[in-house]
């Protein structure tokens, strides 16, 4: 709509002028639309559904096992929930792997409730276990909400992971020539109207990271971290990231280690 | 020009030389772990089939920015350069300049070549995503640099004309390890499409020029 309010205007100096400045005011304003919206909702984000329905399922006996995931460690002790997804990725001794929250809570649920591991990585996001996954983040998350940031890479595999992350990070690939890094290693810069937060720094990899989970406005869904990177990488025009690989966890350390620091906002609210 | 092919001459004795004195900053090593990661991290999705993480010589370079930025890597740098300005073809109908209105279209279209595309999902220049292009078009990135009056400012010349197809063709003759895509080597784009994003520049007529 707002780009039609210029399409009238004549040549010369003065257009030029009015273009730019209104131009700008366009992309203030659609930062501000934003930042207003989240305002208005910000006692309701919808991701709180999920998180609601993500508590009963942490509770409900399920599986094979028929039991629950509230002896579920995610690195705080057995049961722990409240600030652990600040602390992740980290290194689990019992699995002897820098694991992320996610393919922590297939550990859980293979360990716990005698789920089979492949039929969460194989489902498609939004849909059958994906979506049971889905609200357990929320709920894990929410639970981090406000916490600062704080992952270690003390351990030899943690600090591992995160080298291995970075790397990914700059490694160019598919038909564009694309890396994680074409977009989101310089401050300032955006695709259209989007900014894009540089992850390289320890302010936009807060950025990042602090903000992810989120629900979604623009697909009317909740995103975990996984599906975040998995449609980053659909963007690259990269093959498919497999749920829950090192590839994606490496990433994470990455991200989350550069963010340390910063503030967990999650569940955020996205465009 | 006689620079450049003085350089280009020289780089591939100088890229040898390089190689025996060895370096302080050195792309970086080979590393068994990564590659077994990134091999096992994807599966193949349609027409985003594992191909795509075979790096070529560009991607590898680039991969590594430190190297890749520093003067140990300004040889290679060149050689990348030269290897890329090399595979550059010139219109075979002699023409570099279409219809700036379908050049518009493919420079606002950003779609295709994902694995939720099919293979006949027409693939767009993306242009808007990285550049301020028609002024009229509010909604820009600003990854690459502004377009806007671009063959104002430039001039017609056959030589502005023949740098901004090489460009859009092939921008790594110019910058080994540019964000920009590589539009005629991986056939985002066919010769027809960028003479339309060529007159979207360089047409006197473009809205980009008035």
């Amino acid at each position: 709509m707002q780009h039609k309010l210029t399409l009238g205007l004549a040549s010369g100096v003065l257009a030029a002028l009015l273009t730019v400045s209104s131009s700008v005011l366009a992309q203030k304003s659609a930062t501000d639309d934003i930042a207003k919206y989240r305002e208005m909702i910000a006692d309701g984000n919808p991701s709180e559904l999920y998180e609601a329905a993500g508590e009963d399922l942490w509770k409900k006996p399920a599986g094979p096992k028929n039991a629950t995931l509230e002896k579920c460690d995610l690195g705080l002790g057995p049961g722990v929930v409240k600030g652990a997804a600040a602390q992740l990725p980290r290194y689990f001794k019992d699995t002897n792997k820098v694991q992320d929250l996610e393919s922590r809570l297939m550990t859980c649920m293979q360990v716990l409730q005698g789920r089979d591991p492949q039929e969460m990585i194989d489902a498609p996001f939004q849909k059958g276990p994906k979506k049971d996954m889905e609200a357990i983040v929320a709920y894990v998350v929410t639970l981090s909400k406000g916490d600062k940031i704080k992952v270690s890479t003390n351990h030899p595999k943690e600090k591992e992971m995160y080298e291995l992350g970075k790397r990914a990070f700059f490694f160019q690939g598919g038909p564009m020539d694309f890396s994680c890094a074409s977009c989101h290693a310089e401050d300032g810069k955006r695709i259209r109207l989007q900014d894009l937060p540089n992850i390289t720094t320890q302010k936009g990899a807060a950025l990042g990271w602090g903000y992810w989970p989120a629900y979604r406005v623009s697909s009317g869904q909740f995103w975990t971290m996984q599906q975040r990177l998995n449609d980053c990488f659909r963007q690259q025009r990269f093959p498919f990231p497999i749920y829950g690989s090192d590839l994606t966890i490496a990433l994470s350390m990455y991200m989350a280690k550069n963010a340390n620091g910063g503030t967990v906002e999650t569940p955020g609210l996205k465009r | 020009m006689k620079n450049i092919k003085f350089l280009l001459a020289f780089s591939s004795l100088a890229l040898t030389m390089f190689a025996m004195q060895g370096s302080a900053i050195a792309q970086q090593a080979n590393d068994p772990k990564f590659n077994k990661m990134m091999k096992d991290g994807f599966r193949a999705d349609g027409i985003a089939g594992l191909d795509r993480i075979d790096q070529d010589a560009t991607q590898k370079f680039c991969s590594d920015p430190v190297f890749a930025s520093s003067k140990q890597g300004e040889k290679m740098r060149e050689k990348i350069q030269k290897i890329n300005m090399d595979g550059i073809k010139q219109p075979s109908d002699g023409k570099y300049i279409g219809d700036w209105k379908k050049g518009e279209a493919i420079a606002q279209s950003g779609r295709g070549a994902t694995w939720t595309d099919k293979a006949d999902t027409p693939v767009g220049g993306g242009c808007y995503n990285c550049h301020q292009i028609d002024p009229k078009e509010i909604s820009y990135g600003n990854i690459g640099p502004s377009l806007t009056g671009y063959g104002k400012l430039r001039g017609y010349s056959q030589e502005v004309v023949t740098y901004t197809w090489n460009r859009i063709n092939n921008s790594k003759a110019y910058n080994a390890c540019s964000n920009m895509p590589r539009f005629a080597h991986f056939k985002l784009l066919n010769e027809q499409q960028i003479q339309d994003v060529m007159a979207l520049l360089l047409d006197p007529a473009s809205p980009v020029n008035q």
